[in-house]
């Protein structure tokens, strides 16, 4: 009796979350361009960079005047903020209609919401641009910090680890992490990183470790204990031996990339780190740095990873939302993203699948003084696979965090 | 109607805080479905326990609340008791409604930018003086004490606790009573401590309630001002929060636990030292001491004073040099070069949500002030005091870590389907400005002297003529002052706004919030004094209005 019973409220509740309509299906484009027209989506997105804020407000028009999709940009101080909101919502039970259509987002996030059953789709692989990417050539697009994509979010821009130095004070920066512990001793209280759990404070630990450890495969899976301590010893060994020279003798940290860079205009700092290659030559351009800042990476390749925007599994527009992102990764829009200009971010287009005129636009581009070209960036280091990140920094925090 | 409006305030918050209550209580104990939570356990407390820098962040958040509320409220009394009545305080007057109305985060910001290593104090003697040509590595900000934190809280909460004592000083004949000791041979701040002191202090409590449950779980200004070795807990719990692993969020949720009663043991350590000081204040004056040699402590506290009015004025005006600054380098006293771009950049949406903001921060203020006076009358006229003991729940809202509380208050406004909606951004600042005009009005209504209502009353007012024409003009300033100090709040308010409102609704604080986390200096001094020019004006017209309104009958809001 009662076991039918179950079954039956199973039925009955499953019934009730099949949705009323079906879903938009992005392998028929002209459906989901029909219904897109006249939506408006609610992208939550970072808004700390007014040079982004307006490169957003520009993609917004563009996609009015060619798809009448509305976009509204809700700016966020923090991404979680929209990941807050997609579990509140979750736990009122309101499965569509949602209130957040687009979401910038990657790795530790995105893994998160995908654990936890967040996102719609797939979708990315099935809107026309995707033609325009080659996932062989670039894995970052279909693994975000190692775990797979499987098109539940797009890219739309690719990030990579740099530092940025004034070359006015430094005229030698150092090209690995041994000599960057060298220039330190030389230069005491001249350098220091955003304080773990911050993403770029974290990515400079990664960083170490991949150049310091003996073995980098266990880092592209899921962390183990029992190899934990054995591939991280180097990596505290140098950091211990780091901090004592770092700005503030290490007593006290940048809170984030921002709060780092202001250091550098402070002249306290010498050397920065940045996750985004154009980011000396833009704030050059915005008064934030002195002109004298170059930008850098490490021998033997630094950290890259691409930015990606998901959408929501209860979002109210996802027609309209999966329309902007596959506007967003039109030549358009990266040819425009790119220019040093606005924003001097690098593209995640494949130049071997556009036209020869189009990849001719990308490589007219100016990218500005402190920018390195896409040869000098040297290679891409792919991401380890986020549970390091995470066991990174709290046992940095223990280790670091906590003065005793 | 009026004898249920107590009933009906609490009413109308008790939904909300319960829902907020429940969203902090429930995951703290492991129960959140949406995450996978569906037992009850105690694991989120070990987590929390086994957090290495647990006992330091609890501590740091202790010393800071208490160290910043004891010393503000010292420097308030001092201030008062030296130079009320003269023309420096009458000056000190003058310049509180525009530093009130500096928001936090941008005074702590301007005075980290005063003392930082790099900042403007160490540009004005550099490199003539110290020769230095880039900042010295010197631990100014962020100190692991937390000195720099208490002393950005201490110039905000000073002002504020000036403006509640200046509100509260209508009800007592201060002047008189202070020279009633004088020609007893008393000192002048002895006089106005040891006779003044006792009977503002009631009026002021709840104030002074606020500003220790504030302090000691701020975090805009613990962010850019405090120690981060480890932070204080409502940072720590703040981070735990933003942290892309979901899991921490039961941890953050046990962390707001124990922040919550950190704050209200707090509370009943600082009741007991009220206690502790009324009983050596006893003991001060059976000794008969008349401490007339004042003149050193006089001169100090006028120090403070303006230590205090410069930190804020001086912080604010870097910002604003800030806003039109160019590139500006060390050790330059001004920028390199000057340019309006900063403005022009933010000028095209600003009206439109400036607009936004004051028609949500006026609705909120009077729906607030109309709950407030309806609750005190009906205390007043039907004897309701013992309704009030059920008001602490106002005070919820202030001591729950805001984080953690809007959570379950959203859920609750999603399962309405009032998100996005302008009147749920107001109704949820409502709950927020509430208890800051109830603190702040409360005290000074008690206080008026009934005997006024008694001659109304002999003389055939009824007791609404004698609320609108005598008690009200009478408490005017207070009233004023509550409404220009709840405006303020709900200007400030940003997770509440942001969450309730979807990003569909934007004000002034959302913008800031979102574009200062970048970090640029130029678009923080842009916003923070955008953000300043608003509860300004509400600020001005408190103090000014009164003196505008009565200027043929003084006296009037005077007692």
């Amino acid at each position: 009796m009662f076991p039918r019973l179950t079954t039956t409220a199973a039925l009955l509740l499953a019934g009730l979350t099949v949705p009323a309509f079906a879903e938009p299906d992005p392998k028929d484009w002209e459906a989901v361009l029909q219904e897109a027209r006249g939506q408006t989506v609610y992208w939550n997105a970072w808004g700390g960079d007014p040079r982004t804020n307006d490169y957003i407000a520009w993609a917004g028009e563009q996609v009015q005047a060619q798809f009448g999709v509305t976009l509204e940009h809700v700016k966020l101080s923090d991404t979680a903020t929209a990941v807050s909101t997609v579990i509140s919502e979750k736990a009122a039970g309101q499965t569509e209609g949602g209130s957040i259509d687009l979401i910038w987002i990657n790795g530790a996030n995105f893994a998160a919401m995908k654990e936890n059953d967040l996102l719609f789709g797939p979708w990315a692989e099935d809107i026309p641009n995707w033609a325009l990417l080659d996932p062989q050539e670039n894995p970052a697009l279909i693994e975000d910090f190692t775990v797979p994509v499987e098109g539940l979010e797009a890219p739309w821009s690719m990030a990579r680890l740099v530092f940025y130095y004034d070359s006015a004070r430094v005229a030698e920066p150092p090209k690995t992490m041994l000599e960057f512990l060298d220039w330190t001793q030389a230069n005491p209280g001249r350098f220091t990183y955003p304080q773990p759990p911050d993403f770029l404070g974290t990515t400079f630990l990664k960083q170490a470790l991949l150049e310091l450890a003996v073995r980098r495969d266990p880092l592209y899976a899921p962390v183990e204990d029992r190899v934990y301590d054995e591939v991280t010893k180097p990596l505290w060994e140098y950091i211990e031996a780091l901090t004592p020279d770092l700005w503030r003798q290490g007593q006290a940290y940048p809170q984030n990339g921002p709060a780092q860079r202001q250091l550098m205009a402070d002249s306290e700092i010498d050397i920065a780190i940045s996750f985004s290659p154009g980011e000396a030559s833009a704030a050059i351009a915005n008064f934030e740095l002195p002109d004298t800042v170059r930008s850098m990476v490490l021998e033997g390749g630094t950290i890259g990873n691409a930015s990606f925007l998901a959408i929501p599994f209860n979002a109210n527009a996802k027609a309209g939302a999966m329309v902007v992102a596959n506007y967003l990764m039109s030549v358009e829009a990266q040819l425009h993203k790119q220019d040093a200009e606005v924003m001097g971010t690098p593209t995640v287009l494949a130049m071997h699948k556009l036209t020869p005129e189009d990849a001719a636009r990308f490589a007219d581009l100016d990218l500005g003084i402190a920018t390195l070209s896409p040869a000098d960036l040297g290679p891409a280091l792919p991401e380890p696979h986020p549970s390091w990140m995470e066991r990174i920094a709290s046992d940095w925090e223990a280790r670091f965090g906590v003065a005793q | 109607m009026l004898p249920f409006a107590p009933r009906l305030t609490i009413m109308i918050l008790l939904l909300p805080v319960g829902a907020g209550l429940a969203g902090v209580l429930a995951p703290a104990f492991g129960w959140f479905p949406a995450l996978g939570g569906v037992t009850l356990s105690l694991d989120p407390w070990r987590a929390l326990l086994a957090w290495p820098g647990l006992s330091s962040a609890v501590w740091l958040s202790i010393v800071t609340g208490l160290g910043a509320t004891l010393i503000s409220l010292i420097l308030t009394v001092m201030i008062c008791a030296a130079w009320q009545g003269t023309r420096a305080f009458t000056m000190i007057e003058r310049a509180l409604s525009p530093l009130l109305s500096v928001p936090h985060a941008a005074a702590a910001f301007g005075l980290a930018f005063l003392i930082a290593p790099s900042g403007w104090i160490s540009r004005a003697f550099s490199p003539w003086a110290t020769g230095w040509t880039q900042a010295p590595d010197i631990l100014i900000t962020q100190d692991p004490n937390g000195f720099a934190l208490m002393a950005g809280l201490v110039v905000k909460e000073v002002l504020f606790l000036l403006l509640m004592t200046l509100a509260a000083l209508g009800q007592v004949p201060a002047r008189r009573s202070v020279l009633m000791a004088q020609t007893m041979g008393y000192g002048r701040m002895a006089g106005w401590v040891l006779t003044v002191f006792p009977r503002i202090y009631p009026q002021i409590r709840l104030p002074v309630y606020a500003v220790l449950a504030y302090s000691c779980s701020v975090i805009d200004v613990a962010l850019i001002l405090g120690p981060t070795r480890p932070s204080t807990l409502a940072v720590q719990v703040l981070q735990w929060l933003s942290d892309p692993d979901l899991t921490l969020r039961f941890q953050a949720a046990a962390g707001s636990v124990l922040q919550l009663v950190l704050v209200l043991g707090l509370l009943l350590v600082w009741r007991g030292g009220e206690q502790a000081t009324a009983r050596l204040g006893c003991a001060c004056v059976r000794r008969g001491h008349r401490m007339a040699a004042d003149g050193g402590m006089r001169a100090l506290s006028m120090v403070f004073a303006l230590l205090a009015v410069l930190a804020v004025g001086l912080g604010i005006l870097g910002l604003a040099v800030w806003s039109f600054a160019g590139f500006w380098s060390f050790p330059n006293l001004l920028p390199d070069q000057f340019t309006l771009r900063n403005w022009m950049r933010q000028s095209g949406g600003i009206s439109k949500i400036a607009l936004e903001t004051a028609v949500i921060g006026s609705v909120a203020t009077v729906l607030s002030l109309a709950l407030v006076i309806a609750c005190l009358e009906a205390e007043h006229r039907h004897g309701l005091r013992q309704s009030n003991r059920a008001l602490w729940l106002l005070y919820l809202p202030l001591i729950v870590p805001q984080a953690t509380f809007l959570i379950g208050l959203q859920t609750l406004a999603i399962s309405t389907g009032l998100t996005g909606m302008r009147a749920a951004v107001i109704a949820a600042h409502v709950i927020f400005v509430l208890p800051y005009v109830f603190l702040s009005l409360a005290d000074p209504w008690r206080a008026w002297d009934t005997r006024q209502g008694l001659v109304a009353a002999s003389l055939g007012a009824g007791a609404n003529r004698i609320l609108w024409r005598v008690r009200l003009p009478m408490l005017l300033r207070p009233v004023l002052v509550a409404a220009a100090v709840g405006f303020a709040v709900s200007v400030g308010q940003y997770l509440p706004t942001l969450l309730i409102g979807m990003g569909r609704i934007n004000t002034l604080t959302t913008e800031a919030v979102a574009l200062s986390s970048g970090g640029d200096r130029r678009l923080i001094g842009v916003y923070a004094l955008s953000q300043t020019v608003m509860p300004f004006i509400g600020f001005a017209l408190a103090l000014g209005l009164p003196a505008l309104i009565w200027r043929n009958r003084r006296g009037v809001d005077r007692g």
